[in-house]
């Protein structure tokens, strides 16, 4: 019985859904979650149990639309090893860069859909839309948050 | 927000060591490195240092953990000095490691715990590779959103670029302007990783390419140069290799005393009058991106404590880990408004000769930046220029009166600022 009540204990932090924990299964399960202090109102990305606005530790999750626009970014081409093995590297950049969600809150994250060879045209301001990036390795998934550029000149599919 | 704080008794600098910046045998351990600073600060000691008078160390190690597989390091570090059973602690905050231990050495004996402590740090990093050093380094970015997308650390700094670039115009020749100024101090600086100018780099190249009957190429100047890919790479894009600092190994020492005691050790006392610290969130949950609030914060706590406006600061050494964090620091400093940095490097306000020195070591960029080592080296040069002992590299036009050095950890996740004032 002792040893039910404290998996029960260890289980109900890894289920909290203001944890790191719950945020990245939700990743995994394709949702980008929020969450929103019910005394002020603010957002935060990812999940916070405390908010840095008011201090109160009244919060709820919430999920965002996945529409907004690129806010900074860079084109990397020297990767780390985590990058590497997923075949980027000095031959093959990759873009991450900050979006602003519709819902005023910002995300790191890759971004998909631009012409990694030519990043002085990548444009601050460009709208993403939400995406998640599923790469398979040894037989094993990986989902990454990303982001598209959809309706830009310079969007490369 | 800010209080205003005292210092509970004066603290003065009365001693500083450097190791030369650059890589070293394999064999070389991080802790004998900070023995070799240790034993140069010991020179600097004009009246001499009994060692038996220290009775404490701070010591900044980012990573001794992943670099050398070794930790406990400060432990390790004051049975090497031969100066246990002292107290020792080890202080990791990143890149700002050992500005933070110089901050935390200053409130030991502000406090009346100590009247003598030693303050330094220390990295070995060139035994890993280089997509290993990215990785280690990348550990300090936030690991939730920021590391699984790829971020590395010239990765965020580049990103911190492109939106500095977009709101106020910032371009890559401003960015160069850092590196060709920084490079050119170091070249005066025998301690520096690189004691070298772009300009000679330039011209060794075309020497080298002309000795293999290549044509030589037709680089008007430095710009053009830096502008070469073949030369001067992408690292993460706006960011190229001479953006970044440099990847190397070192240490750096300093000896803190009570200012009642301090002409036991030497004639002409340095006086640390400000220090301040601040930490921030990740970038993606700053309301600001161009601008660094941990900055502002460190520099306004110092500023105040010191009694003292941005515009008194007479020399300053700053975090240059990317040349657009140098432009940043002159801004959140308050040195210059936002956006109006570029212009006074356009007019080489911050060269040796120009009104508001900074990094006249040669900055990360080009001294080098064995993280851990990079506070107290800041606090070394400050100490070299404000005593007139910088030799080739001297500011000499003006009296140094107040220094002030700025150490930053990761992407501006911590902030430390230590202000220096000579009476």
């Amino acid at each position: 019985m002792r040893v039910m009540a404290e998996v029960n204990e260890f289980n109900k932090v890894a289920g909290n859904k203001l944890y790191g924990a719950a945020f990245r299964q939700a990743l995994k399960n394709g949702k980008l979650t929020v969450s929103r202090c019910l005394k002020c109102g603010a957002l935060f990305l990812p999940p916070r149990p405390i908010c840095p606005e008011c201090h109160k530790c009244d919060m709820t999750i919430t999920t965002v639309k996945g529409q907004g626009k690129l806010v900074a970014f860079t084109v990397i081409t020297a990767a780390p090893p985590l990058m590497l093995e997923e075949g980027y590297g000095r031959d093959n950049p990759y873009c991450c860069g900050i979006v602003l969600l519709d819902e005023g809150v910002k995300v790191t994250a890759r971004i998909l859909g631009v012409d990694v060879r030519q990043p002085e045209k990548i444009k601050i301001g460009t709208p993403v839309t939400l995406e998640f990036q599923e790469i398979v390795r040894n037989g094993e998934k990986k989902t990454h948050l990303a982001f598209r550029v959809t309706n830009s000149p310079y969007a490369v599919q | 927000m800010l209080k205003h704080r005292k210092l509970g008794r004066g603290v003065a600098l009365v001693g500083a060591g450097i190791t030369k910046f650059g890589v070293y045998p394999r064999e070389v351990r991080a802790t004998d490195l900070f023995a070799e600073s240790f034993l140069d600060m010991k020179k600097s000691v004009n009246k001499g240092l009994d060692d038996r008078d220290i009775e404490a160390l701070y010591l900044g190690n980012y990573s001794s953990d992943l670099f050398e597989g070794e930790v406990h390091t400060a432990a390790s570090v004051i049975s090497r000095l031969g100066l246990a059973p002292r107290p020792a602690a080890r202080i990791e905050d990143a890149c700002a490691s050992s500005g933070v231990a110089f901050r935390e050495a200053v409130i030991a004996i502000a406090s009346g715990v100590c009247d003598v402590v030693l303050a330094g740090g220390m990295e070995k990093m060139t035994n890993l590779t280089t997509s290993e050093v990215t990785r280690t380094l990348g550990l300090a970015l936030d690991p939730v959103c920021e590391a699984p997308s790829g971020e590395t650390f010239p990765g965020i700094f580049a990103t911190i670029a492109t939106a500095h670039m977009a709101k106020y115009g910032t371009t890559p020749e401003d960015l160069m302007r850092v590196a060709i100024k920084n490079h050119r101090n170091a070249a005066l600086n025998p301690k520096a990783h690189f004691t070298v100018s772009i300009a000679d780099i330039m011209k060794r190249k075309v020497a080298s390419l002309a000795a293999k009957g290549v044509p030589p190429p037709s680089w008007k100047d430095e710009f053009d140069f830096l502008r070469d890919d073949s030369q001067n790479p992408v690292i993460a894009y706006p960011l190229r290799l001479f953006d970044c600092s440099t990847v190397c190994d070192g240490a750096s020492c300093v000896l803190l005393a009570a200012e009642d005691i301090a002409r036991n050790f030497t004639d002409e006392p340095l006086y640390v009058t400000g220090t301040g610290q601040a930490s921030d969130d990740p970038v993606q949950e700053r309301s600001e991106i161009a601008s660094l609030r941990a900055v502002k914060e460190a520099a306004a706590q110092a500023y105040d404590m010191a009694n003292i406006k941005a515009t008194d600061v007479d020399i300053a050494e700053v975090h240059d880990c990317f040349t657009i964090a140098e432009i940043m620091a002159m801004e959140n400093l308050g040195f210059y408004e936002p956006g109006r940095a570029v212009y006074a490097l356009r007019d080489g306000e911050t060269e040796i000769d120009g009104i508001l020195p900074i990094n006249t070591s040669g900055g990360l960029k080009a001294k080098g930046h064995p993280v851990g080592a990079t506070g107290t080296a800041m606090v070394m040069e400050l100490f070299k220029q404000m005593l007139g002992d910088a030799g080739a590299r001297q500011v000499k036009y003006k009296d140094l009166a107040h220094g002030l050095m700025l150490n930053i950890g990761a992407h501006g996740t911590t902030a430390v600022v230590n202000i220096l004032e000579k009476r």
